[in-house]
């Protein structure tokens, strides 16, 4: 393929200096932020449209809203009906999905970068993200759909975890809140217009665009998706996080297995502390197999297949969670270990050669993290979306160098905290 | 419109060409190199050609308890050495056991390449298999069959649907093993697993990423070939008599829908130039089930409102015996039955009245855009080899096989809809969800300690 016009990644032996991801920001004259890098190396392009649209700002009583208006913007939209959207779609040989979590709602298109297909493509999601028309019977359909999933899913004791443990670390909280079967009932076509027309808006708008076309091409599409957006408002206030208190939660569930989970609000995007727990982290529970509850866990007393911990920073204080799936008699054991292996971490931190090898595979593994164009959208839409420094990548390796011992137990002394860990465990005996 | 993809495509097509490369060692190791220079980085793959079909009863499991086992040290790798160096490199590793093979691999930055491949070619004959760390390991074995199978009632269904669509044949058994013989397995089966099955001669390597293939050889040979062959054991066909009836099992477990999964016997790849009805096959499942235009999601979840979800699947290229399944699960008021009648309807409609021009260039099209689009994917490049390779199917023929599929016209599909889908030899498997309130706790193991 035609490979002049920039390197995408550096050697892999300039592990200190940038990881070269050329990324470009401006904002389109829409009020849209876009943020976009160049590559002509495979013939695709790649565009993400996130909104500050996500589910915390769904209206008290009616959770599900922000998902059910981004799941419906393929519904309809001008004269075409949701057959003719997909046949449109599989026609061009593009793939347009959604993605959504508490802070953003998004729209992904993935197409050839082929002149005919690129600009079906693109006036297709244009016009889904601009004009979706929301009809009545699909919304019905898919609230039926919804409320099964959602029954189906309070039968299984992974999701009966996930939900009790948002909903008991984020008490009154938006963070906390799931769909139920009478918030998806309360849903109707007016709620989704209104919230389409106040969120959906080129000031709230986040435009990523990777792969095979130009920083001109680029301004113009980014122009396009975004000018018709309704005016939309400004995003409402999402409430402050309050610590839970230390608690253990035991539903009751048949399963072999019992699903434990155990963490607390933690850590907002952006945090100076970031870089301290994410080394940390690696050597707790987000290592795989060479992190020490692995190790305790798994390799020492066979007590799981699988064991983990991990940091999930939202715009507010997102979860750390540590999670993993025992046979019922041993919960109890198995919770001991983790309890005593969180807390000497606590304690003492990571080990110099705990450290060391938490930099290494995080600074080295960078290159594993960038090295597809799908895997760059990812990075920069969130750098997009969380206003994070334009340089992130090339500076990675630097700020994850820079962590010490003391900085590590220092944030998890202020992140994590034992009085504030909540237990949530379902099937257990 | 589609012309234009086409040419697009073709383009691609071109430039790639030369790509991969292929040589194999004295010792019968064949090494696979795809060269993507778009990243520095580059995943090294070690296939076996052993999985859980090569399996007697009584040690099912085996296969993938001796995966589980293989990150367990060599006499010169210390247990949990060997995903320390992969971390300590940037990488990550892991693997994963099939009815038909068991694979290996780690993900690094490419000057870590030399070091994975001499830690594989390290464990390929060199494996240190302890007692004491078998036992350990088990026990992690179990706690994964608990949560894939045990405690998901749509895996039950699977593994009731395999039992009992093969009763010779060895997909029989569940990849994963039954829990009895998990509990009885010993040390003795798993290494005798190894001392049979892991060879050169049983084994390729795919790697793809950023590498030259002439060092990637030379690294090959001085990593692997002083790895001795040894004789692997006779492989019986142990085919499945023909079925003479449909039958049916049901599945209890604590969900709150139902579940319906019907499979059909239909043939496998085996003559890539001659076959059509493979091809065929194929064609027919994208077109129920091939993307978002498909019929099975429009007829059944959208307009029909029959199912909550539904799907068709049919993989040409395995070892063994094929199936063409149909799943789904009804939604509120329908039942399992009115969704097998749906899911029959469709199948009725192929063979009165055939598929339209526009279905097989929608079938057409996703072909051609999903081969632009694996190549964003180093990942998704070494598993296409490997698994064509695991099949029997070399990967020089993969694009050649997609333009067969591309070439199937629509009295071929109507055909095949015809042949093969009568009761004679179907196998239908239903969840019966059960209330969790009502439920006992699963209680019928027998415990060691």
């Amino acid at each position: 393929m035609i490979k002049n016009l920039f390197v995408l990644l550096l050697a892999a032996t300039a592990i200190v200096a940038q990881a070269g991801v050329k990324i470009e920001h401006w904002t389109a004259p829409s009020g849209a932020r876009v943020y976009f890098v160049e590559n002509h190396e495979l013939p695709i392009l790649d565009v993400q449209v996130d909104f500050v649209a996500g589910a915390a700002l769904d209206p008290s009583g009616k959770a599900g809203l922000a998902g059910m208006t981004r799941g419906l913007l393929d519904a309809g939209t001008g004269d075409l009906d949701e057959e003719q959207i997909a046949g449109r779609l599989v026609d061009l040989g593009a793939i347009i999905s959604g993605s959504g979590d508490f802070d953003r709602s998004a729209l992904n298109l993935r197409t050839l970068s082929s002149k005919t297909e690129k600009d079906g493509a693109l006036d297709l999601l244009q016009l889904l993200l601009n004009k979706p028309t929301f009809p009545d019977a699909v919304l019905t359909r898919e609230k039926a759909q919804a409320i099964a999933a959602l029954q189906q899913a309070d039968t299984q004791p992974e999701s009966l975890a996930a939900k009790r443990f948002a909903a008991a670390i984020y008490p009154d909280h938006p963070y906390g809140a799931s769909p139920t079967v009478e918030s998806v009932t309360a849903i109707n076509r007016g709620d989704l217009v209104v919230f389409h027309q106040k969120n959906y808006s080129a000031g709230r708008a986040v435009v990523s665009i990777m792969g095979d076309v130009s920083r001109h091409e680029a301004e113009v599409i980014a122009q396009r998706l975004t000018e018709n957006l309704p005016a939309g408002e400004a995003a409402a206030a999402v409430p402050q996080v309050k610590l839970p208190q230390r608690e253990t939660i035991r539903i009751p569930h048949p399963a072999a297995q019992s699903h434990i989970l155990v963490g607390a609000p933690a850590v907002k995007r952006g945090d100076p502390d970031y870089f301290a727990l994410l080394v940390g982290n690696y050597s707790l529970g987000g290592g795989g197999f060479v992190s020490r509850l692995m190790n305790e866990v798994r390799e020492k007393r066979g007590y799981a297949y699988d064991v983990h911990s991990y940091f999930a920073p939202r715009k507010l204080e997102g979860p750390f969670e540590i999670g993993l799936q025992t046979k019922r008699s041993q919960t109890n054991d198995a919770l001991k270990v983790v309890e005593s292996t969180v807390s000497g971490f606590l304690k003492t931190g990571p080990t110099e050669s705990e450290l060391k090898a938490a930099k290494q595979n995080l600074v080295d593994g960078l290159a594993l993290r960038i090295d597809s164009n799908a895997k760059i959208l990812g990075y920069l839409s969130t750098i997009g979306f969380y206003g994070l420094p334009l340089d992130y990548l090339d500076t990675f390796p630097a700020k994850v160098n820079a962590v010490t011992a003391a900085q590590v137990r220092d944030a998890f002394a202020r992140h994590v905290q034992l009085e504030h860990l909540v237990t949530v465990i379902v099937a257990g005996e | 419109m589609r012309r234009t993809l086409l040419c697009a495509a073709l383009l691609v097509a071109n430039v790639v060409y030369a790509n991969p490369f292929e040589k194999q060692l004295t010792n019968g190791l064949r090494v696979i190199v795809k060269e993507d220079h778009r990243a520095p980085t580059v995943v090294n793959m070690v296939w076996y050609r052993v999985g859980s079909m090569d399996e007697t009863d009584g040690t099912s499991g085996v296969a993938h308890a001796l995966e589980h086992l293989m990150f367990k040290g060599t006499r010169k790798v210390a247990d949990g050495e060997f995903s320390r160096h992969v971390a300590a490199s940037g990488g990550r590793d892991n693997a994963f056991t099939n009815l038909d093979y068991t694979a290996y691999f780690e993900q690094v930055p490419k000057r870590a390449l030399p070091e994975m491949m001499a830690l594989e070619a390290d464990r390929m004959s060199d494996l240190n298999l302890g007692p004491k760390q078998f036992a350990s390991e088990i026990k992690v074995v179990m706690e994964e069959r608990r949560m894939r199978t045990e405690d998901d009632p749509q895996s039950q269904v699977h593994e009731a649907l395999y039992a009992a669509a093969f009763a010779a044949h060895p997909y029989h058994r569940p990849v994963i093993g039954w829990m009895d013989d998990l509990e009885h397995m010993t040390w003795q089966n798993a290494h005798d697993w190894y001392r049979t099955w892991y060879a050169p001669n049983n084994a390729y390597v795919v790697i793809a990423g950023d590498v030259n293939h002439e060092e990637v050889f030379r690294l090959a040979e001085k990593y692997y070939g002083g790895i001795k062959p040894h004789r692997l054991p006779e492989r019986k066909p142990r085919n499945e008599p023909l079925q003479l009836g449909v039958r049916r099992v049901v599945v209890k477990a604590p969900a709150r829908l139902p579940y319906v999964v019907m499979a059909w016997k239909v043939p496998k790849l085996k003559e890539i130039e001659t076959d059509s009805e493979p091809y065929a096959l194929e064609v027919l499942a994208a077109v129920l089930d091939g993307h978002d235009a498909a019929r099975l999601a429009k007829d059944l979840v959208r307009t029909g409102k029959i199912a909550h979800s539904a799907g068709a699947g049919y993989d040409s290229m395995m070892r063994g015996e094929a199936l063409f399944m149909l799943d789904g699960q009804p939604i509120e008021g329908k039942s399992v039955v009115d969704l097998e009648a749906a899911l029959r309807g469709e199948i009725k409609r192929i063979q009165e009245e055939g598929v339209s021009a526009e279905e097989l260039a929608r079938v057409k099209t996703q072909t051609i855009a999903a081969q632009v689009y694996k190549r964003d994917s180093v990942m998704a490049q070494a598993m296409e080899i490997g698994g064509a390779e695991s099949a029997g199917v070399e990967w020089k023929n993969i694009d050649h096989i997609l333009e067969k599929i591309r070439g199937v016209t629509a009295e071929q599909v109507q055909a095949v809809a015809n042949k093969y889908f009568n009761d004679d030899t179907l196998t239908v498997a239903v969840l019966d969800p059960q209330p969790i309130d009502q439920a006992a706790p699963k209680q019928p193991f027998v415990h060691h300690h």
